[in-house]
């Protein structure tokens, strides 16, 4: 009695792991070869794994839900005979060529957003089993030709969908998989080569300068450090609860704010203008901060004016007022206009890490990055505690490295420790 | 002792050991090939290729007799036609012999180093081969065992005198007056058939119900038929005893014992791996049964130790060797490569000759599949009528969900040939739509392919 070990094969380009979502066989189940153990689905489509050999289900490696990496064991099957035993290379684990890296995530999530823009067109739904339904043990149909070009780059027939009559794989066929992997045969995705214009006007070329003038001219530093809010939701969730009538309900937004605030009174040459041309930086005593917000037209920046002299309840009821107006279109150029530090953040879209563009001429901005419960060492044992990381970036032309890094270690402090925004000592 | 040193070392230079070794040596590998006996193996020395010679002698022969006996239907007559058998053997022996040199000739031209001896396994790594100048130790990377097959010795008859196997009864000095062939399978009604031609008064003793058991009724009717015609006389459920004098002792299907006059008795039941004296014991393989088992790659149980050919079990047909030969010493080579044909075609050279492709209705039923089956039968083929051979018929099986082609048969004169067509149309996965739509050249028995699958689709032409 041998032992085989079918392991979750490549299921597609780039894919790194899958979800295992049906389990077709359980232990003890007697297989065929071609008989299907289990589907997975990938981010683009549910795979299912046929059984290279038959023999005994003796092991399953998950559960459904469970992620697999691409690789690792998905069944142990008991084989007779041991000689075909060590062999435990499913047949679609080698790739001709290894997955493309996935493309870089778009630069500065936070001003560019999302637009109006028309986007290219999604792709088509995938969500239908990719492989067409063969009955089980059935081999693929394909001519010599195709299963010979598909052993030499290392794909399982088994996984790729025919088009021809009665489902026979053709070498397009063949291409396709090395191309998309796994697709729906018929009525799935199919290539397309249409391409559609989209003319950039108004305020997206407004944007689309702004960004292209930021990155030209300002040699940007990020530094993202995490920051433990903890204390900082449960006094925002307290003073939440307890204001719940009377006064707006607060953000994470206004506690930043009041922390800039504070951070810049120590450090003015964060909160400043830098006129390149001119070759001076401006100072200001005023902190007017601009608050990235995305509307239906497109990112705008609306100015919370001298945050230094507002509440917390009052940065919080002017926030609201200017998004709700930019979003309505009807802020005016006076509140779209003059700030001298910016904030970014995209909620709960936020990420774990960004890399802001900085809104000239200003030269930081902080971003804002998704809240998440992470377990933190307290010295003795994990806890979990609220983290979120900052993401803030800073025109490296006037503001050092060393700079930076103490104003985001303040804004961490404050953050942290949400006293401090409060007492003045 | 000598000593060779080599990537691939191939056991027996039969179809399976020779290709596996002229294809190593076209990618570069370096290769040797050990043969004891002539190069070629049973299929070229005493099988496929001597057998089809004796055969076609044979036909040649009855188209005489027929003539003589006033029985051609195309008005043809001879006087009495007399065959001296000694100048159709060597006839035969010339054919095998210039084949036996185009194996070297090709083995050479690859580059591949041949040791005649025996082999003898010392590890799975080392070979020793007793040649005619001494013992020579072989050490290869990989060994290929393409040891073959003999025929199978019933005890109570063993071969020797009277009692003879398909290698003699290829090489006789004279045609036996009475043959008795013990065993209805492929070999014995072949020869069976063509001593009949010859003259032989030939008894057929099957153990089974009915001969040819591999196929079915349809598929042997026409066989059976024709079998009577020659005078062959076919004892079904009976079993052979043993030898007496001028004689061959049986048991019927009733149970009655029974003495079958024989000058020759031809022993027919089979053929048996050729596993013994290669020293197999030192290594212990898995075995499947008498066969040494092997995976999708040809590999045997023990790392670096192939097998290929009637050594691995059924069906024992020179062209499986061949395709495993050729795969093995591309994985040798280092390319991926793995078993994945879909049909090996099987023809009985009998007459009427049968041919079948992948499956037959009721082994395609036995999956639990609708088929879809078409006949066309030679009566309404012109180029049969032609041929004056309107007996048989070619027999399509397709799924009927999707038309896939999954088995073709045939039985009919001359129908070995089609064989390459059905076999190229379940490789390529045809469907019954891509048989019917090629133009099929008239007038051919091919034709007939190409009806039935029409006939399968509901709108045959002809009949």
């Amino acid at each position: 009695m041998g032992e085989h070990v079918v392991k979750l094969p490549d299921v597609g380009e780039g894919v790194a792991e899958a979800e295992l979502v049906e389990w077709h066989v359980k232990i003890g189940d007697l297989i065929r070869e071609d008989d299907l153990l289990a589907s997975v689905m990938t981010d683009k489509a549910t795979v299912e794994i046929p059984s290279p050999v038959e023999g005994e289900v003796i092991w399953r490696g998950g559960e459904i839900g469970d992620v697999v990496p691409i690789g690792s064991a998905l069944v142990r099957l008991k084989t007779a005979g041991g000689a075909t035993a060590p062999e435990t290379k499913p047949e679609a684990e080698t790739k001709p060529e290894p997955a493309k890296s996935a493309p870089a995530p778009a630069e500065a999530p936070q001003p560019v957003a999302r637009a109006p823009m028309l986007e290219a067109p999604p792709p088509p739904p995938r969500r239908e089993p990719p492989v067409q339904r063969r009955a089980p043990g059935e081999r693929p149909i394909a001519s010599p030709a195709v299963r010979l070009a598909a052993r030499e780059r290392g794909v399982d027939l088994r996984q790729v969908a025919g088009t021809g009559p009665a489902g026979r794989v053709t070498h397009d066929d063949l291409a396709g998989f090395m191309a998309r992997g796994p697709a729906l045969a018929r009525g799935g995705p199919v290539q397309r080569t249409e391409v559609t214009e989209v003319k950039i006007v108004g305020l997206r070329r407004r944007i689309a300068e702004k960004m292209a003038l930021a990155k030209q001219r300002i040699p940007h530093i990020t530094i993202v450090e995490e920051t433990d809010v903890t204390a900082l939701e449960e006094l925002r969730a307290a003073l939440n609860k307890r204001h719940a009538a009377e006064r707006p309900r607060l953000t994470l937004l206004p506690f930043l704010m009041r922390a800039i605030a504070r951070a810049v009174a120590e450090q003015p040459a964060l909160n400043a203008l830098f006129d390149d041309d001119a070759g001076i930086v401006r100072q200001h005593a005023g902190v007017h901060i601009g608050v990235a917000t995305q509307t239906p037209a497109g990112l705008i920046v609306p100015v919370v004016k001298h945050a230094e002299a507002r509440d917390i309840w009052d940065c919080a009821a002017e926030v609201a007022r200017l998004a709700e107006r930019a979003r309505d279109g009807t802020a005016t150029r006076d509140e779209l206009s003059g700030s001298t530090i910016t904030i970014t953040s995209l909620g709960p879209l936020g990420a774990i890490a960004t890399t802001p563009v900085i809104n000239y001429p200003e030269v930081a901005i902080v971003g804002v990055n998704r809240m998440a419960v992470r377990p933190m060492w307290d010295g003795t044992g994990f806890v979990p505690r609220k983290m979120m990381n900052l993401s803030s970036s800073f025109d490296h032309r006037v503001i050092d490295g060393w700079d930076a890094a103490v104003f985001v270690q303040r804004l961490k402090e404050l953050l942290e420790t949400p006293a401090l925004l409060f007492v003045d000592a | 002792m000598d000593e060779i040193v080599c990537r691939l070392l191939v056991i027996g230079a039969g179809p399976g050991g020779y290709v596996c070794a002229i294809r190593a040596g076209q990618l570069g590998v370096d290769t040797v090939i050990v043969e004891q006996g002539r190069l070629g193996g049973t299929c070229l020395n005493v099988g496929c290729i001597p057998s089809k010679a004796m055969i076609h002698v044979a036909e040649e022969f009855e188209v005489l007799k027929t003539a003589a006996a006033g029985k051609s239907v195309f008005g043809m007559s001879a006087t009495k036609p007399t065959l001296d058998l000694g100048k159709a053997v060597a006839w035969k022996d010339e054919i095998v012999h210039r084949l036996n040199t185009g194996v070297a000739g090709l083995l050479r031209r690859a580059r591949v180093k041949i040791v005649h001896g025996q082999a003898q396994f010392r590890d799975g790594k080392t070979v020793e081969v007793e040649t005619e100048t001494g013992p020579v130790r072989i050490r290869a990377e990989s060994v290929v065992i393409a040891s073959g097959s003999v025929p199978v010795e019933l005890p109570f008859l063993p071969f020797g005198g009277d009692v003879i196997s398909s290698t003699e009864a290829l090489s006789l000095s004279e045609v036996p007056k009475r043959l008795a062939v013990v065993g209805g399978g492929y070999i014995g009604l072949e020869l069976g058939a063509a001593y009949a031609k010859l003259g032989s008064k030939v008894t057929v003793v099957e153990a089974r119900p009915r001969i040819l058991p591999l196929y079915d009724e349809e598929l042997t009717g026409p066989v059976a038929k024709r079998l009577a015609e020659l005078g062959v006389e076919v004892l079904t459920g009976a079993r052979a005893k043993g030898a007496a004098v001028g004689a061959l002792q049986i048991e019927t299907a009733e149970g009655e014992a029974r003495a079958i006059g024989a000058d020759k008795i031809l022993v027919t039941v089979g053929r048996a791996p050729a596993t013994t004296g290669l020293g197999l014991e030192e290594l212990v393989l898995d075995m499947d049964g008498r066969f040494i088992r092997i995976d999708d790659k040809c590999q045997t149980s023990m790392r670096g130790i192939s097998a290929i050919g009637d050594v691995t079990g059924e069906p024992m047909l020179a062209h499986r060797a061949m395709a495993q030969g050729e795969m093995v010493a591309e994985i040798a080579a280092g390319l991926p490569r793995a078993w994945d044909k879909r049909c090996i075609p099987a023809i009985v050279f009998t007459d009427p000759e049968i041919v079948s492709a992948g499956l037959s209705p009721a082994e395609a039923r036995a999956g639990g599949r609708e088929v879809k089956v078409g006949l066309f039968p030679f009566q309404a083929s012109g180029r049969a009528m032609s041929k004056h051979a309107e007996r048989g018929f070619v027999r399509v099986v397709a799924s009927a969900d999707r038309h896939l082609v999954l088995g073709v048969q045939a039985v009919g004169q001359g129908v070995s040939e089609l064989s390459t067509a059905f076999g190229l149309a379940i490789e390529m996965g045809a469907t019954l739509e891509d048989i019917a739509g090629t133009i099929h050249a008239h007038p051919t028995l091919g034709e007939a392919f190409q009806e039935a699958s029409l006939k399968a689709l509901g709108h045959a032409l002809h009949i």
